[in-house]
């Protein structure tokens, strides 16, 4: 009986696995589709990525893209690890509260984000454009830097910086010579995902973009929207390859760190 | 964590001209299927200046949006009666008709366009009816009425526009009465004539129902005519019909938003577009009639002839103009939410 | 440490603390107060707000039609935790028992998919459910169907799609409570004769509750407030509250309701986590 529960636990592993898959195994072949309406096989082509090639304002939108998620991720990771570090060393018994405070950003949806973001700027008349955007980001991607730096923050030795401490280093040097280094892959690890984050999302940038501020998410929703298939199949394969290599690359980051 | 720092101040500083250059950037917001980079690149060429485009789907998405402080846009392109709204709120900026000598030659059709006649605010851009796409190897016997869209027979195969006004255009019509009323009880009864038409709708599409219909996804949709046309192109045995008891006539039009910040461009850009030669081939590329009267002489034959893109003078006599309807627009709104979430 | 190092400790503490908190409060908690004074204004003719103090907003929102948008995201974000913990169940426990090597790589398997954009994902789905798309190219090859059967844009296109979306959020917790179950205990039961399916009920579930409570919560908050999900794969038909909101702010224009909206959500959403935590769930961290 063992072995029958086996087998269909790995068949029903496998047909998850299939689901997860399917869809953009599809995507990628289609992408590969000289048809125009996707249905029938018609041949291998480039065409849709050439295309792409020649779409300015798609270039504009990666472009806008891009450096949203770099600022926002800089700013994230300044204050995100700031704050796992306050948290964890606050001698305050109540901060617990503030624990959870910072983890409301994860949990609120992100359209109530969005429109609140939005309510914000209009009330305070400040115009809508990449700065709305970029401010935006960093602030729901601050909880996400915290949790992944305070979880490294715990399994550190906390003698370490005590050893510091008692060799005469002030606490702004130990932590800049001995916390900061130690915490380094998981703040490198956080950046990447705080990176990507930022770069794949729409609702929050949706309510907050003004002029200029179309980034490739809101390009691919529009574009979705008006039907242009075959295009975004080939840009929708390169997002996949482009992911994938982001998660192969933080692996490859975080091995390497821990040599 | 300081190369990272180093990082995103370097790329802060090298940030795209979009600060420095506002005199040369015109930030252009328009209808999604409004694009033709083709047709901006020359415009960059001749001005040496750079077309920032981003799009919207809806009037009201427009409207939302420039209420929301989204400003730096230029140039926009409103529906007729958005326009008025839009002037309502003091959202507009005068425009100087010296410096546009292209808007002069209206097409026919659309001297009797009831907003800013004066055209001191805006200019009309585009324009044509809505009406029926359908697939005729379908629907064999042509349909001139907007009943076709309850017919029970095809359930699940049709689309409806994603804008309130429009669809209760539609039903307010096939009930005889005016798309502007603003009687509550008349509203209502058109509200319950659309939910009993829901079943048979499969979706409500502004964007995309030019692909529902080439791809058979659809057999009916309520549309705007350059769509449908794009989807003839795609499938021939797609037609249009403006049915019988009347439709919109439509026509956007080009304003400059009070918070521009160039309106020098603006303007430039506008005339630009109302060029006979470029609207001309504004018109062929994106299957819209143009407002240019010269440019229907040098459009085409196929795009010309054909009464998805330039209505045909018959369709002329029964087509009305949207109208602002003042505070009556909650009533609408209301029975609009209605409909959507049941 | 002496008492003085601890002291500067705190005061280091707190300046690493204030910048983010100076953020957060700026354009977290300043926006929601901001959410929470609009849902009780009114709303101008054409939209914006007028400051007129008003609590008509949460009266609508009572109103059945409204309620009724609620009921039905509640529907389908419970059948959304339901199907995944169905799917997710057999596939994380398969994982749990497999050789330590290999538990990464399906570890990592199942989170590739998350890592690429969700509006992409979602586009992907559309095609499949398309009525000609590879669903119907498959159903009609195999005999299975004389007609395409319309998927696109109806509930259990939402469904399918939200269920996608969430599936590693459920299978990582239940993964994570699993492995941490003692062998030994299934071992004795099985020793002592049970049969699997009260190895299973009685012995394998409860030690796993933990995760299946941690994997339902992360699956049914962000469903109830899913927004791109109902709105590409429901083809404004199927609304979720999600859209309900956006369809206030950019059509409809009446901030104040949407703002009542907005928080009636997160109250829900806030609402599940208190729960979560009081029933004695696992910390996040």
């Amino acid at each position: 009986m063992r072995g029958k529960s086996e087998g269909w636990l790995l068949a029903a592993s496998l047909g998850n696995l299939l689901f997860l898959y399917l869809p953009i195994a599809v995507l990628i072949a289609y992408s590969f589709n000289a048809a125009k309406l996707a249905a029938t096989w018609q041949g291998f082509s480039l065409d849709w990525y050439r295309l792409l090639t020649q779409d300015h304002a798609l270039a504009a939108a990666l472009r806008n893209s891009l450096l949203i998620a770099t600022v926002s991720t800089a700013i994230a990771v300044l204050l995100g690890v700031g704050a796992a570090i306050g948290l964890e060393r606050l001698p305050w018994r109540r901060r617990a509260w503030l624990d959870g405070a910072f983890l409301l950003p994860l949990v609120m949806p992100e359209i109530v984000m969005g429109v609140s973001l939005l309510l914000l700027f209009v009330l305070f008349s400040m115009p809508l454009g990449l700065p709305t955007v970029m401010v935006g980001h960093a602030a729901f991607n601050v909880p996400v830097v915290m949790v992944l730096v305070r979880t490294r923050l715990r399994k550190l030795d906390p003698h370490l910086e005590e050893a510091a401490r008692d060799l005469g280093a002030t606490p702004w040097q130990a932590l800049r010579r001995v916390t900061l280094p130690l915490l380094q892959p998981a703040i490198v690890g956080a950046a990447l995902l705080a990176f990507t984050v930022s770069f794949d999302d729409f609702v929050v940038t949706f309510f907050t973009a003004g002029p200029g501020a179309t980034t490739l998410p809101l390009k691919v929703y529009s574009m979705i929207k008006t039907g242009i298939s075959p295009e975004i199949n080939a840009l929708s394969t390169l997002l996949v390859l482009a992911s994938m290599g982001l998660v192969a690359l933080s692996l490859v980051v975080q091995r390497v760190y821990e040599k | 964590m300081w190369v990272a720092v180093f990082l995103c101040a370097t790329l802060f500083a090298c940030q795209p001209s979009s600060d420095g250059d506002s005199r040369k950037t015109l930030y252009y917001f328009t209808w999604s299927d409004y694009v033709g980079p083709e047709l901006l690149e020359e415009f960059e060429r001749q001005t040496g200046s750079k077309v920032v485009v981003d799009t919207f789907s809806s009037n009201e998405e427009l409207l939302a949006k420039l209420q929301s402080g989204a400003s730096g846009y230029d140039v926009t392109v409103p529906s007729d009666f958005m326009v008025s709204v839009m002037l309502k709120q003091g959202l507009l900026a005068e425009l100087d008709p010296a410096r546009i000598p292209n808007a002069r030659q209206l097409a026919r059709g659309l001297e009797k366009l009831p907003v800013d006649p004066d055209h001191r605010y805006s200019v009309p851009y585009l324009w044509g009816t809505v009406g029926i796409g359908y697939d005729s190897s379908v629907i064999q016997t042509p349909p001139d009425s907007w009943a076709v869209l309850w017919d029970e027979r095809y359930k699940g195969r049709i689309s409806m526009l994603n804008d309130q006004r429009e669809v209760f255009g539609a039903v307010l019509r096939s009930m005889g009465q005016s798309m502007n009323t603003r009687d509550p009880a008349i509203i209502e009864a058109a509200k319950a004539k659309l939910l009993r038409q829901k079943p048979l709708v499969k979706t409500y599409s502004s964007d995309h129902f030019d692909q529902l219909l080439a791809s058979g996804e659809v057999v009916l949709a309520h549309g705007w005519g350059g769509p449908v046309a794009r989807a003839m192109t795609l499938k021939p045995s797609i037609r249009y019909v403006v049915p019988k008891e009347g439709a919109t006539i439509w026509a956007d039009c080009l304003v400059i938003p009070k918070t521009s910040r160039n309106k020098e461009l603006a303007l430039q850009f506008i005339n630009y577009l109302l060029d006979r030669e470029v609207a001309a081939r504004t018109s062929e590329r994106l299957l819209f009639a143009s407002a240019n009267r010269e440019a229907r002489t040098l459009v085409k034959a196929s795009v010309r002839d054909n009464p998805a893109v330039y209505p045909d003078e018959a369709a002329l006599g029964h087509l009305e103009w949207m109208v602002d309807v003042g505070d009556a627009l909650r009533l609408y709104d209301r029975a609009w939410t209605e409909l959507k979430m049941k | 440490m002496n008492s003085s190092q601890s002291r500067t400790d705190a005061r280091q503490a707190a300046w690493l603390l204030t910048p983010s908190l100076v953020w957060m409060g700026l354009f977290f908690v300043l926006p929601l107060l901001i959410v929470l004074l609009i849902s009780f204004a009114s709303r101008g003719t054409y939209g914006g707000v007028e400051w007129i103090f008003t609590l008509a907003n949460y009266r609508d929102l009572a109103d059945p039609l409204y309620l009724w948008i609620y009921l039905r995201s509640v529907a389908l974000a419970l059948a959304t935790t339901g199907l995944c913990l169905c799917l997710g169940f057999p596939l994380a426990y398969y994982i749990a028992r497999a050789p330590a090597r290999r538990q990464g790589i399906w570890l990592m398997l199942v989170l590739i998919p998350f890592w690429t954009n969700f509006l992409v994902r979602t586009y992907a789905w559309m095609n499949v459910l398309r009525v000609d798309g590879l669903l119907n190219a498959l159903l009609t090859n195999a005999g299975l169907t004389s007609r395409p059967i319309e998927i696109l844009y109806t509930d259990t296109a939402v469904l399918i799609g939200l269920v996608y979306g969430y599936l590693p959020f459920m299978v990582l917790p239940l993964y994570a409570a699993i492995e941490r179950i003692d062998r030994s205990l299934i071992e004795s039961a099985r020793d002592l004769y049970a049969p699997g399916r009260a190895v299973f009920t009685r012995v394998i579930v409860p030690l796993a509750k933990p995760g299946i409570m941690a994997g339902c919560l992360l699956v049914f908050i962000p469903s109830l407030g899913a927004y791109i999900t109902p709105d590409m794969l429901g083809g404004a038909r199927s609304m979720m509250i999600g859209n309900f909101i956006q369809h206030e702010y950019l059509v409809v224009r009446d901030w104040p309701l949407g703002s009542a909206a907005s928080l009636v959500l997160m109250a829900m959403v806030l609402a599940g986590s208190w729960w979560y935590q009081r029933a004695g769930g696992v910390r996040p961290l």
